[in-house]
């Protein structure tokens, strides 16, 4: 990839450094002289790394009409004052990405592709598909083999969660409250992980 | 994190994080701290600056240990008989810090007669069910007078008082036995023992920094109670510069723990009821889990509270509060056996959001393979990954998998507001930056839409079963018209609701000690409250860091804003710090409170010198010395009589999956752990010479897992899988660095590129015949084969499941292999498309009737004691 | 004012923050995904697009209790030199010294001649690949709309800019740190004034010293060869060459003299020649 020189082939170790020539100082283009930070009168939105849990507070550079143009470590913030790992640092490569997936995708039973369906679609498929599995799989009463008493426990096996430790405490109440109310209790997420 | 929980009363970190900079030593172990917490390592660089010592031990020399002052070698899985040999150090030389030890400790608490040592049964515990692969903990209780309490000896003449039993238990744990079984020198491991008790005391204090390379293993709540015990000793819990710093790994947690989307908790760390235990009605609940003395005595207010944010005005003292509405859990629905369960056919959908188990998971393509058997797969993420394209994996005919698939695109959290907990229990909210991108929506977004739509679907019925849906609370709605127009929900209301209000006049409450169990008050997550003590107030978005390094206004800490936990302990017993160097917490006698730069983790007003009431009810139990305010005692537990499946005391056992036989009992490994014996999970045989390397599995700086392998400026830093071993086994095996690899476990293969390295060492350990050399192999866990443009195969593949008996935690951090030169074949397996016999399957696969005591050893039991008090304030 | 950096290689973690803030905020791609086998350095050296670089030096010894290791990490970077051989060999006048002493590639200037890339005594500086809008390399979709235009026409023209640290310049405009310093989770890369920079530097010698640390400046001073101090200066605990840093960098124009003579003895002996052949005609 990179070109290699031998700096010291044929080099005469006495030379004046003052015979040196071509010294010229260059000029400053335009663009340079308006050289400006992308950065310079953006908004900038607190926010925090979704990374480890160490909690690193970042500053998200926001232009007027709403594109992110960079994300940096608060220098305000107790726990990282400015500073960032790589991964923080790559939080902007994370939201602006390319390879990333923002539609929804479907895949139909023993099909071998993706297809696109409206978001509206889906949603309403997966509530009746919740619903229907609810309905079959729903549990009153249970017999508990060491006693072979029968005890109530109005739950589904049939239905499983996983996920929470990478998204917030409110979204973690939420989905708590609604699984369990809908008698789901396989409900996990990264802690055990 | 029991391991905390039962010994100090709270399952959180004891530390913040930059508190770390006070400290005069830190022993980072079970964590590589500088690799996977690099912006919290600069406190330790910033320690170190000021003179300390920073010691690392662990199997692999990595960025942490070239920038520690002291690195030791160990091998994988040994942390038990390292700490216990430095327990063993500090007895036998009189290094502990008595006068804490004394008063903020069980050491006086006389064990009964009953209890029988792993010295006396050779490496069991009394009470051993070896049926049930169970403990009876009744053995292990206190002795007490006639009228109840626990006898004690403040002298520690008595044999039997717990300091004493501690001496006994880890007489064997000798230097020798040290470097026999973790192959750490023996001449290295004095040095470090010697340098924690040499800063430790009034003057000094040492911190402990862990990860998950102590929890991830058949008993990994021990190797936290080893460290408790020994940092309880050295008298550093609730000190400046001392204490546990438990380092979680992803940034939201320590809040999916708090505010739980864990199938055995309720917001608080308030149990799930259980079918298995007796907790069918409020009451009976209610007595299991109250305690009569200590904090938990509060336990029906913070339950009847939750029960009013979840079905409000329903939820009336006449029906229990719509107890029943909660579902009761009937095994264990971790994770892991959930796989098998899914495998087995009961499951028949399922959510999975923001994880990624086809890659991180354990037997990860057992999991793959495992939601072949699903009607419907719901993802919620950003990008592709291998669990939700489990369908089109290698060796896969996706025309023979009957599964729907649903990703719904998921923003990120640029693109909306919220909170989360960090490792040091600190809430921070965090503002929206920029509109979702595409169709992609929050997390909250779709879990609004789901929950009105189900409560429309139900609306009309009539069927009991469907109550809780309809009667569940759900007024979310965004004040804000712009995000309101979008259907965004307002997470701030949902902080409002998990902070309590009053359900006269809907005003917040403004700490958790406002809570009634009477129906007046509602409270989604009683630890949280004071986040949002008046409908303007939201103080994890406090962003004023000015004042001392504590920062009280930066954001929310719970319990109750407080950042070094039990930090009452940071002042002697008559309330004055125990040196002006470690000033942090004491008592103000002219203003009669407690007072310093951290929130006192005390009654604010409670003299030092007020006497316990022994027949006290809740805090009058505790005097005015005793710090550990969860605690039945308000002691810190050297010796945990209940709360804990497998152990009062920790002892070495080998993993599961060992090149060696136990050197210190002839019970080999933990006795209670839990396995899964399947034609679909099967283990390495205990020194099995088809593999007789050790093996273990980290993170790396660079990657996380599918929020890193698209990331193009992450990717090049660390593009492919790869394997870490020591340049003498590369020789035998004809292995050079960048050369394809493959290892291989019982359960599965997996290739991956070679990094040759000095960096790994093999040791010297002792064996039946004598002494013999280990070669230990590192693998990071960060890849996944299917999407991404850092790819490699997932180290998932090669682990079977099994458990610890206290928190289901599987065994990543140590097993065994056998490595070889070249690329794999496929990882196509048969055992996996076979349906596993019946027998063989978990319970809770299992149609009713036939779950015929099956018992595989990770039984749910009944949580009692101070496990209650596992993880709160 | 002149500004700089001062990387203290003995508070590098080797976490890399440097390089992914640096290509964050540059805006520039990844230099593809090959696994290296050494140590855990992927990059392997600066260039066109990897402008902060983390280089990782395994050393282990053996002993009697087994083996000492020491694992050296080094984030390297333009040393933005006092006398700058890239600078001295541009010949579209492309290269400047800004404002603030460092020395600033103008890439609407540049024509990607390369005559820079090989003047550089420390091989900083080099052409930036063909620009490729379907390749992973580059993460699009991250590219200002601007920037991609004007990466485009340049890398038109030539194939190639050349490409090197451009001490943030954009960032200094505004008075903002540049973003590896501002990045680094230890504060090993440090940034400021240069004259206090090289004072904290010495000063950090002398301090690590007293605690038997082998520490070593390179280019706080002059490093010889023509080049002067450097702009960027690094503590090591190795000699230099252990961190793939010249010993002794020299500057290409200090060997001009002798190559101009050459040239006009050569151009005198043709002359001569001709002259002869003239004659003799």
């Amino acid at each position: 990839m990179k070109t290699t020189i031998d700096l010291t082939a044929g080099l005469s170790a006495d030379l004046d450094i003052g015979e040196r020539i071509g010294m010229l100082p260059n000029v400053a283009s335009q663009r340079t002289k308006n050289l400006k930070g992308r950065i310079a009168g953006a908004k900038a939105v607190t926010s925090l790394c979704c990374y480890c849990a160490v909690g690193c507070s970042t500053l998200a550079y926001v232009s007027d009409e709403g594109r992110l143009l960079d994300v940096e470590g608060n220098p305000d913030s107790p726990i990282n004052e400015g500073h960032l790992c790589p991964k923080g640092s790559a939080l902007f490569g994370l939201t602006v990405n390319d390879q990333r997936w923002t539609t929804v995708k479907y895949r139909a039973p023993f099909s071998d592709r993706y297809e696109e369906r409206p978001l509206a679609w889906a949603l309403e498929r997966i509530a009746q598909l919740v619903k229907k599995t609810r309905e079959a799989t729903f549990v009153r009463e249970w017999t508990d083999p060491s006693s072979g008493e029968r005890k109530r426990v109005n739950h589904t096996l049939g239905i499983a969660s996983l996920g929470g430790a990478t998204f917030g405490i409110e979204e973690n109440y939420m989905l708590g409250k609604l699984m369990r109310s809908l008698g789901v209790v396989s409900i996990e997420n990264q802690a055990r992980i | 994190m029991p391991g905390l929980g039962t010994s100090f009363g709270r399952g959180g970190a004891t530390v913040w994080v930059p508190d770390l900079v006070n400290a005069d030593c830190i022993l980072i172990e079970g964590s590589n701290f500088a690799e996977a917490h690099p912006v919290a390592y600069r406190f330790v660089m910033k320690a170190k600056e000021r003179g300390a010592t920073i010691i690392h031990v662990d199997p692999r020399f990595t960025r942490t240990s070239a920038t520690a002052d002291i690195y030791a070698p160990i091998r994988s899985g040994t942390d038990i008989a390292f700490l216990g040999g430095v327990i063993n150090y500090v007895l036998t030389n009189d290094r502990y810090f008595k006068e804490y030890v004394s008063a903020y400790t069980n050491a006086s608490n006389i064990v009964g007669e009953q209890f029988k040592d792993t010295e006396d049964l050779d490496g069991l515990f009394s009470g051993y069910d070896p049926e049930g692969r169970s403990y009876d903990t009744d053995t292990w209780a206190y002795e007490k007078d006639e009228r109840g309490h626990v006898k004690r000896d403040p002298t520690f003449q008595h044999e039997r008082c717990v300091l004493n039993v501690l001496r006994r238990h880890y007489a064997r744990y000798t230097p020798e036995m040290v470097e026999r079984v973790c192959g750490t020198p023996q001449a290295l491991f004095l040095k470090i023992a010697k340098l924690l008790a040499d800063n430790s005391g009034r003057e000094k204090t040492t911190a402990f920094a862990y990860a998950v390379g102590w929890t991830q293993h058949t008993a990994g709540v021990q190797f936290i109670r080893t460290a408790a015990i020994l940092q309880l000793l050295l008298g550093n819990i609730g000190r400046p510069g001392g204490g546990i710093m438990a380092l979680r790994g992803h940034a939201d947690i320590q809040g999916a723990t708090d505010i739980p989307t864990l199938y055995d908790l309720l917001p608080g760390y308030l149990p799930m009821p259980s079918a298995l235990r007796k907790e069918a009605t409020l009451e009976s609940y209610l007595s299991v889990n109250s305690k009569p003395t200590g904090w938990w005595a509060n336990t029906p207010k913070y339950v009847v509270s939750l029960l009013k944010a979840y079905y409000g005005e329903h939820a009336t003292a006449a029906n229990d509060y719509c107890f029943d509405y909660l579902p009761q859990l009937i095994g264990d629905h971790s994770m892991l056996p959930t796989t098998f369960a899914m495998k087995d056919g009961t499951v028949k959908g399922y959510f999975v959001i923001g994880q990624n188990p086809g890659a991180s998971g354990q037997n990860a393509e057992l999991v793959k393979a495992a939601m072949e058997r699903l009607d419907w797969v719901v993802n919620i993420d950003s990008y592709d990954n291998e669990t939700v394209s489990f369908w089109r994996r290698e060796g896969a005919d996706p025309g023979k998998i009957a599964t729907e698939v649903f990703f719904l695109p998921a923003a990120t959290v640029l693109e909306k507001e919220g909170t989360m907990t960090q490792t040091s229990r600190l809430l921070q909210w965090h503002d929206k930056a920029v509109e979702p991108a595409g169709d992609s929506k929050s997390d909250a977004w779709y879990f609004n839409w789901f929950a009105r739509r189900l409560k429309a679907l139900y609306a009309d019925s009539t069927d009991p079963k469907d109550r809780p849906i309809q009667h569940m609370t759900w007024d979310y709605d965004h004040d804000d018209p712009h995000e309101r127009a979008k259907d965004e929900p307002s997470v701030l209301k949902v902080l409002q609701e998990i902070n309590g209000f009053r359900t006269a006049d809907g005003e917040q409450v403004a700490s958790f000690a406002e809570l009634k169990d009477d129906g007046s008050t509602a409270c989604g997550g009683w630890i949280y409250s004071g986040v949002c003590p008046d409908k303007h107030t939201n103080r994890a978005r406090n962003r004023d860091a000015s004042g001392p390094y504590t920062a009280l206004n930066w954001g929310f800490a719970w319990p109750a804003n407080r950042r070094t936990l039990y930090n009452r302990a940071s002042a002697d017993p008559q309330g004055k710090p125990w040196s002006e160097r470690k000033r942090y917490v004491w008592w103000d006698d002219e203003k009669r409170e407690w007072t310093g730069v951290d929130v006192p983790d005390f009654v604010k007003t409670k003299a030092p010198d007020t006497p316990a009431d022994p027949d006290g009810k809740g805090m009058d139990a505790h005097s005015g010395a005793d710090p550990f305010i969860m605690m039945l005692d308000g002691r810190g537990a050297l010796f945990v009589a209940s709360g804990l499946k497998d152990a009062p005391m920790p002892a070495h056992y080998e993993p599961l999956q060992s090149v060696v036989e136990n050197q210190l009992y002839a019970q080999q490994s933990n006795p209670a752990l839990g396995e899964y014996r399947r034609r679909d999970n099967p283990y390495n045989a205990p020194i099995d010479e088809r593999y007789p390397y050790v093996l273990t599995t980290y993170r790396i700086t660079e990657q996380s897992g599918i929020m890193t392998r698209y990331v193009p400026w992450l990717a090049e830093l660390q593009p492919a899988a790869f394997c870490e071993i020591d340049p003498e086994l590369a020789v035998e095996k004809r292995i050079k660095s960048g050369d394809w690899v493959t290892i291989s476990t019982a359960v599965g293969e997996m290739e991956a590129r070679a990094l040759v390295s000095g960096r790994m060492t093999p040791l010297r350990i002792g064996s039946k015949g004598g002494r013999r050399r280990v070669h230990q192999i590192g693998i990071p866990y960060n890849f996944g084969d299917m999407v991404g443009l850092a790819r490699g195969d997932s180290v998932g593949n090669l682990i079977a499941i099994s458990l610890d008996p206290n928190v289901s935690i599987h065994e990543s951090k140590t097993l065994t292999c056998d490595i070889r030169l070249g690329r794999r074949k496929t990882h196509h397996r048969d055992d996996i498309d076979m349906a596993v016999p019946s027998e063989e399957r978990d319970p809770m696969g299992q149609p009713e009737g036939n779950w015929a005591g099956a018992h595989h050893g990770h039984g749910y039991q009944h949580m009692q004691g101070d496990d209650a008090g596992a993880s709160t304030p | 004012m002149a500004t700089g950096f001062f990387t203290d290689t003995t508070l590098c973690i080797g976490c890399k923050a440097c390089e992914v803030a640096c290509k964050q905020w540059n805006e520039l791609p990844s230099d593809g995904f090959s696994f290296t086998g050494n140590s855990y350095d992927n990059t392997s050296e600066l260039s066109g697009t990897t402008w902060r670089h983390v280089a990782f030096i395994e050393q282990t010894t053996a002993t009697e209790d087994g083996v000492e290791n020491r694992w050296l990490m080094s984030s390297d970077v333009c040393k933005h030199c006092t006398n700058a051989g890239c600078l001295e060999a541009c010949p579209t006048g492309a290269i400047i010294r800004n404002e603030f002493d460092s020395v600033f590639i103008q890439p609407d200037i540049c024509n990607g001649c390369g005559y820079c890339v090989v003047s550089c005594p420390f091989g900083v500086v080099d052409l930036i690949a063909k620009f490729d809008p379907d390749g992973s390399h580059y993460n699009v979709a991250s590219l200002m709309e601007e920037r991609r235009e004007e990466r485009q026409t340049a890398l038109q023209n030539n194939g190639g800019v050349a490409g090197k640290c451009t001490l943030c310049y954009d960032r200094q405009t505004l008075g903002f740190t540049p973003a590896c310093a501002k990045a680094c989770p230890t504060e090993s890369i440090q940034f400021g004034d240069v004259e206090e920079l090289r004072e904290r530097a010495r000063k950090r010698a002398v301090t690590l010293a007293g605690r038997g640390v082998d520490a070593q400046l390179y280019g706080v001073d002059d490093v010889g060869g023509g080049v002067g101090p450097l702009n960027a200066f690094f503590l090591l605990t190795d000699r230099p060459e252990a961190y793939n840093l010249p010993a002794a960098p020299v500057l290409p124009s200090t060997r001009q003299p002798a190559g101009y003579t050459a040239a006009a003895l050569t151009a005198l002996g043709l002359a001569v020649a001709g002259w002869m052949i003239f004659r003799n005609a």
